[in-house]
């Protein structure tokens, strides 16, 4: 399951790269948020995937014995999803509001940032 | 629980909620805006007296013992960040009163100002890892709003390219939180330290803090990930760009400090070539983008760029007196570069362009706005006695003692050419006549009135009154810089008071 995994998170983290190199606004903006989603995994991978092995300790018993799944990566990535999600919203409206105001949605034809005067 | 390391978190956010609570009526938010700085400032100042004089301050959240809980710490350097943070959000505000205009004022200008403050001080003072990675979005997530506030062209592209080049960063961080917590199972910092020491799989976590420095490097803005910051810094109106440039890259220089001398020591030895030619390249990049620009702000941001690079130095040299540089040169461009970006704004307001072409006349029609220029640009390139002389004496010392002479010489070489850059912008904006006669004769600031220009200039003109003081008397805050160098250099300390007990 981890290899698989392992796969799935590598294929997201190509998959969000190449779609940042386009020059839509919108890839632009799903390259981002699969980069965020293969991140997410990346930490619910870490936590062990294991099943039916809940972090609770015996009675009677002081420690966790074997395998369990960590809760604590998955508190992690529910922060991380939230904060995705408020960032991703942003980012779509965003966009929206510049493809209107500059009248493109190709990022070599938004540079009067970057020019010279 | 010690209220002071909560404090700077919890007025930004009180102050930002009744500001969004007074969404109608503007000067009831500029009144809670004004008051919620100067309290966040006076505060700040509080807890680096307590610091100062009692050492490294711990403070678990909800009282769970670290390393389970949250923990928020404030050593001297966070401290003096959070002063700085502070003082410039004060200087800000009040400028803002006057520079700001109303359309962003009544879109929540200042609950998002104070929103920024409150992730820049969470950033500062937190001990957790996974914390860090929170207040860097609560910080990016007010900066993005502040820096599209208005909607104008420019502001929109800008902003695309910050927000884009951030989220980067974060998912970046992120993947790195995740591999690190993979590896040893914790996330407080102060435990981290201790836990990686006796790592194995050293190999990997190099790995690891190559992660984190590329994604700090991007929010430093570093050679070669900084293209993101003279594309957007320029875009929004001055008292933006100006708490963007005087705070937002210093919290990637903190975290980088932070990460390297507490966390990955050993990795940080490793690195200290590779962080080293990044700090000699930002530095020439830098600096060679400066000199062929023509917009005001955009020479500004190629410097700001380029000065990130004397504080990356600190940290590639690595020695305690390297590192005292480096904290020494935070406090002072801080104040340097939001002084500039707040100059920037009074010229605008003067002449409506920020085009160094179009500009002229400067000196003859306004003395005033020429002095308060000239004293940060002097500063900034290190003209003896103000306060970047010092910054770069000891880190030129600290490169000498470390026989690293390269470094040196472009550090010396950087500082010249910073001069000829200011030289370019003086002369072109203050010195040579008005292209248009009929603009050095315009009415200067038509409708501002005294309390107006007041507000103006009176930020502008505290900041550089600390940066004559800093260079006058450089000791104390040269006392401060080494003990928070050594702090860092030696983080026991720091370990004990947030464990609670020796490793």
């Amino acid at each position: 399951m981890e290899v698989t995994l392992a796969f799935v998170i590598g294929g997201l983290y190509a998959a969000g790269i190449y779609l940042m190199m386009r020059r839509s606004i919108v890839k632009l903006i799903i390259g981002l948020a699969l980069l965020g989603h293969a991140a997410n995994l990346l930490i619910f991978t870490i936590g062990r995937l294991v099943r039916g092995a809940p972090p609770i300790i015996d009675h009677g018993k002081t420690h966790l014995i074997g395998q369990f799944a960590d809760p604590v990566p998955e508190a992690l990535i529910l922060t991380a999803i939230v904060i995705g999600f408020g960032v991703s919203a942003f980012a779509i409206v965003l966009i929206w509001r510049s493809h209107e105001t500059v009248g493109t949605d190709d990022l070599d034809e938004m540079r009067s940032t970057d020019s010279f005067d | 629980m010690n209220i002071l390391l909560i404090l700077p978190i919890l007025i930004p956010l009180l102050t930002a909620i009744s500001s969004l609570l007074a969404w109608r009526n503007r000067s009831l938010q500029r009144v809670f805006s004004t008051t919620g700085a100067c309290a966040l400032f006076g505060v700040s100042l509080a807890l680096f007296a307590v610091v100062w004089q009692d050492g490294v301050q711990a403070s678990q959240m909800g009282n769970w013992p670290a390393p389970f809980g949250i923990t928020m710490v404030a050593d001297l350097f966070s401290a003096l960040m959070v002063v700085l943070t502070g003082l410039t959000g004060l200087g800000v505000v009040v400028y803002s009163l006057a520079a700001i205009d109303p359309e962003r004022e009544s879109f929540g200008f200042h609950a998002l100002m104070h929103f920024l403050l409150m992730g820049v001080c969470g950033a500062f003072l937190t001990g957790d890892i996974f914390n860090l990675y929170v207040w860097f979005e609560v910080l990016l997530i007010s900066s993005f709003v502040l820096l599209q506030l208005g909607g104008e062209k420019a502001q929109l592209e800008g902003a695309i390219k910050y927000v884009t080049i951030n989220l980067v960063s974060s998912a970046l961080f992120l993947t790195a939180i995740a591999i690190l917590y993979g590896m040893v199972g914790t996330l407080n910092m102060a435990d981290l330290a201790v836990q990686l020491k006796s790592a194995d799989r050293q190999e990997m976590l190099t790995t690891v803090s190559v992660l984190f420095l590329l994604a700090f490097g991007i929010k430093a803005a570093i050679f070669p990930l900084f293209f993101w910051l003279p594309a957007s810094y320029h875009t929004p109106p001055a008292p933006v760009s100006a708490i963007f440039a005087g705070l937002l890259t210093k919290v990637g220089v903190y975290a980088l400090v932070r990460v390297f001398t507490l966390m990955f020591v050993q990795q940080s030895e490793q690195l200290s070539r590779l962080i080293l030619v990044a700090a000699g390249l930002t530095m020439t990049t830098g600096i060679l983008g400066a000199l062929v620009q023509n917009d005001f702000r955009r020479v500004l941001s190629f410097n700001l760029v380029s000065h990130i690079g004397y504080m990356i130095m600190g940290l590639g040299l690595f020695t305690p007196l390297a590192l005292a540089g480096t904290v020494f040169y935070t406090i002072h461009d801080v104040l340097v570069k939001t002084c500039l970006f707040l100059v920037g704004g009074i010229i605008y307001r003067l002449r409506g362009t920020y085009k160094l072409s179009k500009l002229g006349g400067l000196y003859q029609a306004r003395p005033v706005v020429a002095v308060v220029f000239l004293v940060p640009a002097l500063s900034l390139a290190g003209v003896p006695p103000l306060s970047g002389f010092w910054g770069k004496f000891i880190l030129i010392k600290a490169g000498l003692d470390r026989q690293a002479y390269l470094m040196v010489a472009v550090a010396l070489v950087v500082g010249l050419l910073t001069l000829y850059s200011m030289a370019i912008v003086w002369s072109e904006a203050f010195w040579k006549r008005a292209p248009d006669d009929r603009q050095a004769e315009a009415p200067l600031l038509p409708t501002a009135q005294l309390h107006s220009r007041l507000l103006y200039f009176i930020p502008v003109g505290v900041l550089a009154c600390l940066m004559v003081l800093i260079g006058a008397l450089p000791e104390p805050f040269y006392d401060i810089a080494g003990r928070a160098a050594e702090q860092l250099m030696n983080p026991t300390d720091y370990v004990r008071t947030v464990l609670g007990r020796l490793p």
